[in-house]
């Protein structure tokens, strides 16, 4: 198939926006509102943190969710689909024996779980996992 | 909600002095998100325990800010040092202003 210069010029912007598009962050202004709260607008290093959770919740009641930042004073949770995203805010005191914690979270539906930790240099670290709820926690 | 509240906590007995141990606790509470209607459509009030702290001999090991996105029964694990002999003092507050106390002492041996 030949292409004429028309048509190679409209794939081309296609496959430009699709890319636009995909680059989003994929989770609601909500949670940006209060990671920016936390952070002060300060820039997000990804990596040294690790969030775990399972890829898939059954029961959006009790997702068990476990956060560890080496180095971190506070570690703040998010769930960027639910009503209200805070979850909780771990603060670490001088006897804490490794920069870690795990709870049990709601999630009201399929989404995105945001963990930002606060480093003792003062930047922020922040990490994210997906996780497919089947039955939401919320209540109706 | 202040009836049947009942905390849980495991710490082992026993830790050499400088150790790392894990702690677990568990609070027995409805965590009332706030969000759930009731059979008359009518909003069920927020009761919830806001905030969870852990100290060992007066200093702090962990404070947690708790939203109402935290499950039923808050449960919360995490890990600390045992420079001494003594007792660990945890404490959850309330909503109603309620605050539930349990202590756990640990022995160096």
């Amino acid at each position: 198939m030949e292409l004429t210069r028309r048509q190679t010029l409209t794939i081309g912007s296609g496959t430009f926006a699709f890319a636009a598009l995909a680059g989003l962050p994929a989770f609601a202004s909500l949670t940006d509102d209060a990671v920016a709260a936390m952070t002060n607008g300060a820039e997000l290093i990804d990596g040294g943190i690790d969030i775990t959770a399972p890829e898939i919740a059954e029961n959006g009641n009790t997702v068990p969710i476990a956060v560890s930042a080496p180095g971190a004073v506070e570690i703040a949770l998010f769930a960027s689909g639910n009503p209200t995203p805070a979850v909780a805010t771990f603060k670490f005191g001088p006897l804490s024996g490794s920069r870690s914690g795990s709870t049990r979270i709601r999630l009201a539906k399929t989404q995105d779980v945001v963990a930002i930790a606060k480093m003792e240099d003062g930047t922020f670290r922040q990490a994210s996992a997906t996780v497919k709820v089947t039955i939401g926690g919320c209540g109706g | 909600m202040a009836s049947g509240v009942k905390p849980r906590v495991k710490v082992p007995k026993k830790a050499t002095a400088g150790d790392v141990i894990t702690i677990k606790t568990l609070i027995s509470h409805k965590m009332e998100s706030g969000q759930r209607k009731d059979g008359d459509g009518n909003l069920v009030p927020r009761s919830i325990i806001n905030r969870f702290t852990a100290d060992f001999n007066g200093q702090n090991v962990i404070d947690v800010l708790i939203e109402p996105a935290v499950s039923t029964n808050p449960f919360f694990e995490f890990e600390a040092v045992v420079p001494e002999a003594g007792e660990f003092q945890f404490a959850w507050y309330d909503d109603d202003g309620t605050v539930y106390e349990t202590g756990k002492k640990i022995a160096i041996g």
